[in-house]
């Protein structure tokens, strides 16, 4: 890039302040028009998103975890388990479910397990089957803007482009759907599009950072928990920002896709995790999928050359 | 059309034009760029309005900007100027533009007869003439100057009006205002609920 | 807060990030409690359990502040011989009558006191007036001002705090028993969990430091939800955390205008700026009207103004001073009718037409069953909506219909859908919760027939008074009479909202616009629809439509829309200063005495005469806010003192006390009472309750049960159910529960379930979560089934409704549902379809005997159960 480009910008997302509110999901959908994924319940907890995909290019994903959140007190240590109130209405329930009356409903009667009887003393102090911690994670996850961006690489077209704030972006009037980018992301985030077979990933809305606009996801965030701005600021601040967890008890805060010189060369959008990264979806040590190809791109004048002299014969031809 | 001008826009040719002049060295650079590319601008920025709003959904308050652009909302999101939100939303109040613009939003009126299976059409106009209608003879038959006990309670128990926490101060107003002068009491709204 | 309130938690964060400590009372473990310091899991429906015993740490461990205490608050305030707490009588107070099932009130004043009251009335049988006011629903109107009380000259007071009937000494007793072990036992909070909370609370409630409470329909929704809000109060109040910045008890209200509506109420009740609506027992003149309400002390005494300003915005030059500016055109309130009571009279058939504006009760409000046979039964209904939300199309496709118990061609109802405007689509004003009025302009003009609820109505008053135009009847002209000149504009005549929001606003005889309510006059001479709005069009300007940016004025910023009362950011914000009107602390300075220029002054307006010296004490004989010396920071109330106690105004107490929910799995352990004896009951066969705390047949249904929202869905659903971005996020209706529940009723995660109560069986799938937690309480273990209510049939993201499951008991006071705590049973598998749904419902009520009487005993007697 020449010296008169902008500054690399990125997203930190710092998933220590994220309230799971998904309204990156929406202000993303929204600012991009992007069709809705589907309504599925998934059972993952609050995410009915699933992971990131051409339709989908913020995701939120919620994890509930038995770990503890720093100094974080959510009481389940102390708390009991066990089955409900006194043999009189675990009966009850029994007979509910067994006499399957005025329906065919009660497939199952479940293990009554009574507790102890009316009057008596309280239950046991903790219990059994080892609920002692209980901690909900959020995270909203996007395209990594890698610094080494196997997607680009691949991209036959040069559909896939790297613009002057270093992010990387889908140029869908050129895209033809081959789909080369698709496995070649480290993090399965470019995803084909069922109708139209093109490919489509999070732009950082690069319309937006055309006019020093910040993106969409960044701007509705309600607890900042998405920030945007240039790499080099977002680095620096999220640093500190895990020094801060840390002196603040919370000593799993680490830092993802921050370091340059990991197996992407670093990513335009990185993230401050509370756990491990496959915890979240995350693969623990991404590379560069095509690392392994030495210099490429020393060829690309004469691939690129024989791509569009192919493609002038294919145009000629169908004029005869 | 000459081949130059078919084919220099599409990047593969510019990129190896590019790559072999030296400059955007790897091709995937300003020079991959189409000019669908190029012409990118946000429509915040080609809108033809800005008009101050507030977000619709809970009682925060949050400021919106609604961008118009030929007379039709082309987006809306966060004031970053306001004291209470600084620009930002929850995902509902991110979703306000689809909200407004929803295709599945009802813009006509519906109409059912007493003892009808189906909606009907019925026009604007008409409906409003027949609401006044049924507002007026309701009131004429169940309009009391005195309740059972000999009270004066100069009122109508025939008609009730539910909601209001979603409407602006202004149409609470009226409504309560044009209540109270047709002797309805039983006016109420969701901060009862 | 997190989940309903996203954008404001980011300050809640900020503050976190400036090592405040953030604590979360539920049930379950929400996207708020998951960012707490501190989850306090707590049994739905007990929550004055919980406050009590923080007001029972604080006073017994002499943590009050004490300053504040002795001079802001009534707590030195001596109450009458005659009172009896909830310790003498076992959960009642003096004056419970078992004939009419309420509580005869006079035993709860001040020593010397009296409520006011039309002079003569009082002879004519005290206790027939007294339940007759308080079935009005006076507690709504206590929404700017306390109730007014008489002859507080000669209210004693003992700053020493040491007299036995001084009200603090009256509360330690009766938050006496309310001790950890009591929380942990009814609450099911760990002790350790209670003492850290408590800790934490008392620990920054000083000079320095301030404690806020933030709270929602969790606390409303209850039949003891006015209570909740008091216990708070009294907290708070302890605490010195009234009327300072960073304290406060703060409702976070969950419609965009749902303040406004409570201010310009569309409320049975109220006229505009809490107004009480006249009732004709006391009411007969205007005269009348104001002697019955008004205070003689604080500001509610100029409520003459107020009125009369109101009625001059509504009939103009017909208000004449001869005329009693039209008093009489003002229909009569005779009990309660609020919406509950207006479903029971569409089933009685009393209620013949009903308008429905952007509200959908056949999912959003109790007893939803209910409320469709109420609408079955009307001759016309006109609902004003974005889609067919389930309201408009029950007829056609409602769960009666599946059921059988209803067809299309037996319902005789009329249905107009008329669509609605949104709020890009039109001028006005939204009030925040935090009293703020914010401007929202037109953007474009609405799709097809949509129109604003502006335009709905006036045009509607405008063909209604044409049509009657030249009638010579009585009742007509209040009608025609009316104001209603308001102009309109563009192809669709669409009414001025700024005019009408200048009429709120108010202007003299000459059409000079107000400034301030401190201007309106008795005399005729003004008008102005909306006291506590007078201020928002000052100098010409529409103030709620200021938009100066934060980064350009001080962190209160008070150029940013309007609040009232005049602009006032906080309110009771002369409590942020000492007695002397200084500064509790550097730290919390907000406003202050100014003493070198003889005013209040500060970051906001100063909520207080702003030449009111600190040391000015009233007179002999001196009226309204003249009477309160400089000390009394709490202006709308008549001792000019907040209020731990609470002499008049309330239905059920003058203290909080914990009652058990209607339907509750436990019997309460504080008193022989079970539920709040005051509470309100329909009684009616299409609202029967379970049987409660040991009751026969309790056992039928042994879970707890409680609803709440989504972060990704509104209400009842008709400003998010059609919404494809929205209801992907949330695409079904489910519920939660533990492990544990799921283990002991067999269900599956993602599986279908069955949650069943007396009123009827809905089905939901199953999201098994840590985050619902098994709580012990009394002597035994207690689940909750959670529920989000906002599904129904139609739209994209559909579901049956919870509000199928709720019940119509309600607070006494306010008229709202209990649907934050009840019982149920839960089994696995899909609701039966059709008639068979019924049969299963039948089964249930038959296995747990439930009756016409079942959990309708007022009073809790050994014989005769709860």
């Amino acid at each position: 890039m020449s010296d008169d480009n902008p500054p690399r910008m990125g997203f930190f997302t710092d998933t220590s302040v994220c309230i799971g509110c998904k309204a990156c999901e929406v202000a993303c959908k929204e600012w991009n028009a992007i069709p809705d994924d589907g309504l599925s319940l998934l059972g993952m907890s609050y995410d009915n998103t699933g992971m990131l995909g051409a339709d989908t290019w913020r995701h939120v994903a919620f994890i509930e975890q038995d770990k503890p959140l720093g100094r974080q007190n959510n009481a389940v240590i102390a708390m009991p388990t066990g089955a409900t109130a006194t043999h009189a209405s675990a009966e009850a329930v029994h007979e509910g479910l067994g006499q399957k009356h005025g329906s065919e409903l009660g497939t199952e009667t479940g293990a009554i397990r009574p507790g102890p009887l009316p009057g008596g003393p309280m239950p046991a102090p903790v219990t059994p089957d080892g609920r002692k911690e209980l901690r909900w994670l959020m995270a909203s996850d996007v395209c990594k803007h890698c610094t080494h961006a196997a997607c680009l690489d691949v991209c036959p077209t040069g559909s896939l482009l790297r613009t002057e704030f270093g992010t990387v972006i889908v140029q869908e009037d050129i895209c033809n759907g081959c789909g080369y980018c698709v496995p070649a992301c480290p993090y399965g985030v470019i995803d084909q599009r069922k109708d139209d077979g093109r490919v489509w990933k999070c732009t950082m809305c690069y319309d937006r950072l055309t006019a020093g606009q910040e993106p969409a996801c960044a701007k509705a965030c309600p607890t900042d928990s998405i920030q945007y701005g240039v790499l080099d600021d977002l680095r620096e601040r999220a640093a500190h920002r895990v020094e801060n967890l840390h002196d603040a008890g919370v000593l799993e805060a680490r830092l993802y896709g921050a370091d340059p010189d990991d197996g992407v060369g670093g990513a335009g959008a990185f993230f401050l995790l509370l756990d491990e990264p496959e915890v979240y979806g995350f693969p623990p040590d991404p590379v560069v999928t095509t690392r392994d190809l030495p210099r490429t791109w020393k060829h690309t004048a004469l691939a690129a050359v024989g791509v569009a002299a192919t493609v002038a014969a294919a145009f000629l031809g169908a004029r005869r | 059309m000459g081949l130059r001008e078919t084919f220099l826009p599409w990047p593969a040719l510019r990129q190896a034009k590019a790559a072999l002049r030296g400059g955007d060295g790897s091709g995937r650079g300003s020079s991959a760029r189409s000019r669908p590319t190029d012409r990118l601008q946000p429509r915040t920025e080609t809108s033809d309005r800005v008009v101050d709003s507030v977000c619709p959904y809970c009682a925060v308050g949050c400021g919106q900007l609604v961008y118009v652009k030929d007379e039709k909302v082309v987006q809306i999101e966060g004031d970053p100027a306001s004291p209470v939100s600084r620009g930002r939303l929850c995902p509902k109040g991110a979703a306000t533009k689809q909200l407004v613009t929803n295709p599945l939003r009802e813009t006509k009126v519906r109409y059912r007869r007493p003892y009808a299976t189906q909606w009907e059409d019925l026009d604007l106009d008409t409906a409003m003439d027949m609401i006044a209608d049924r507002v007026i003879a309701t009131r004429r038959d169940t309009f009391v100057e005195t309740d059972e006990q000999d009270r004066r309670v100069r009122r109508t128990m025939g008609i009730a009006m539910l909601g209001g926490a979603t409407l602006d101060n202004e149409e609470n107003y009226l409504i309560k205002k044009l209540g109270t002068a047709l002797g309805a009491v039983q006016i109420e709204n969701q901060a009862r609920i | 807060m997190a989940e309903c309130h996203p954008v404001g938690f980011q300050w809640i964060m900020e503050a976190k990030a400036r090592g405040a400590t953030l604590i979360h009372v539920d049930p379950r473990l929400t996207r708020t409690g998951a960012l707490a310091d501190l989850h306090v899991p707590i049994r739905a429906g007990t929550d004055i359990a919980l406050l009590g015993g923080l007001i029972n740490y604080v006073l017994s461990n002499g943590l009050e502040f004490r300053d504040y205490v002795v001079a802001y608050t009534n707590a030195a305030t001596i109450l009458r011989e005659d009172f009896q707490d909830t310790e003498d009588l076992d959960g009642l107070f003096s004056g419970w009558q078992d004939d009419t099932g309420s509580y005869q009130t006079d035993s709860w004043q001040y020593e010397g006191t009296g409520v006011a009251s039309a002079a003569g009335k009082r002879q004519q049988g005290a206790k027939e007036q007294s339940h007759r006011r308080h079935a009005t629903g006076r507690g709504h109107e206590h929404g700017s001002h306390g109730a007014s009380l008489q002859g507080l000259h000669r209210m004693e007071r003992d700053e020493t705090l040491q007299h036995p009937r001084c009200v603090f000494q009256v509360l330690k007793r009766h938050y006496g028993r309310y001790t950890p072990e009591m929380v942990a036992r009814v609450c099911g909070i760990p002790e350790d969990v209670f003492l850290q909370m408590a800790r934490a609370i008392t620990e920054n409630s000083n000079r320095d430091r301030t404690t806020a409470w933030a709270y929602s329909v969790g606390w409303t929704q209850h039949t003891v939800g006015v209570q909740y809000i008091r216990a708070a109060s009294v907290l708070q109040l302890l605490l010195g955390n009234i009327g300072r910045p960073g304290g406060g008890i703060l409702a976070l209200r969950g419609h965009a205008s749902i303040q406004g509506s409570t201010d310009i109420p569309t409320l049975y009740n109220l006229l505009p700026g809490y107004l009480p609506m006249p009732h004709p027992d006391s009411h007969g003149s205007l005269d009348e009207y104001v002697a019955d309400d008004s205070a003689d002390t604080g500001y509610w005494g100029n409520m003459r103004s107020y009125a009369v300003s109101l009625l001059k915005a509504y009939w103009g030059d017909a208000a004449t001073a001869d005329n009693d500016f039209c008093f009489d055109y003002l229909p009569r309130i005779t009990g309660d009718h609020s919406t509950y009571k207006t479903v029971q009279a569409q089933l009685d058939g009393v209620c013949k037409g009903y308008f429905l504006n952007g509200q959908n009760p056949a999912v959003g409000s109790a007893n939803a069953k209910a409320q469709r046979l109420g609408m079955a039964n009307l001759d016309w209904l006109v609902v004003r909506d974005f889609s067919l939300i389930e309201s408009a199309t029950w007829w056609k496709d409602g769960p009666e219909v599946e059921s059988g118990e209803m067809r299309p061609e037996g319902v005789g109802t009329e249905v107009f859908f008329l669509p609605a405007a949104a709020h890009t689509e039109k001028d006005g004003s939204f009030t925040s919760t935090q009293r703020m009025l914010q401007w929202h302009h037109k953007a474009v003009d609405p799709p097809g027939d949509a129109r604003s609820d502006l335009w709905f109505w006036f045009h509607l008053g405008r063909i209604i008074r044409a049509k009657l135009a030249g009638s010579t009847s009585d009742i007509d002209r209040p009608l025609l009479d009316l104001t209603w000149g308001y102009s309109t504009h563009g192809e669709r005549d669409e009414p001025s909202a700024q005019e009408v929001l200048q009429e709120i606003n108010g202007w003299t005889a000459d059409g000079a616009f107000l400034s301030s309510y401190e201007e309106l006059k008795d005399d005729g001479s003004t008008a102005c629809g909306c006291w506590i709005y007078c201020g928002t069009y000052a100098d010409g300007t529409n103030q709620a439509a200021r938009r100066k940016p934060h980064t350009e004025q001080n962190w209160v910023a008070p150029e940013w829309g309007w609040a009232w009362p005049a602009n006032r950011r906080l309110l009771y914000n002369r409590a942020s200063a000492d007695p002397e009107g200084r500064p509790w602390s550097e730290k919390k300075a907000y406003v202050w005495w100014d003493a070198d220029a003889g005013t209040w002054t500060g970051h906001d307006v100063p909520d207080f005469q702003p030449t009111k010296a600190p040391d000015y004490r009233p007179p002999e004989g001196a009226k309204r806010q003249d009477a309160l010396s400089g000390i009394d920071p709490f202006i709308m109330q008549a001792d000019g003192k907040g209020w731990l106690y609470v002499p008049a105004g309330l239905t059920d107490g003058p203290l909080p006390a914990h009652y058990e929910p209607q339907e509750s799995p436990v019997p309460n352990l504080l008193y022989g009472q079970q539920h709040n004896p005051a509470r309100q009951m329909t009684k009616r066969g299409v609202d029967r309750y379970n049987p409660s705390g040991d009751e026969p047949g309790s056992q039928v249904f042994p879970y707890a049960l409680t609803t709440y929202r989504l972060t990704e869905h509104h209400t009842a659903g008709g400003m998010s159910r059609w919404l494809p971005y929205l209801s992907e996020l949330q695409p079904e209706m489910f519920c939660e529960v533990s492990p544990e529940l799921a283990d002991e009723a067999g269900l599956q995660h993602l599986g279908w379930a069955t949650i069943v109560t007396a009123r009827s069986a809905i089905e939901a799938r199953v999201l098994v979560t840590d985050r619902m937690l098994p709580m012990r309480v009394h002597d035994r273990l207690v689940h909750h089934v959670g529920l989000p209510y906002h599904w129904g049939s139609n739209g994209i993201s559909t579901g049956d409704g919870a509000n199928e499951l709720t019940h119509l008991s309600l607070d006494p006071n306010v008229h709202i549902q209990e649907a934050k705590a009840l019982t149920c049973d839960i089994r696995p598998g899909r609701r039966p379809r059709g008639p068979e749904r019924l049969r299963l419902v039948e089964d249930y009520r038959r296995r747990a005997g439930v009756t016409d009487q079942t959990g309708t005993a007022h009073r809790t007697t050994k014989e005769g159960g709860a």
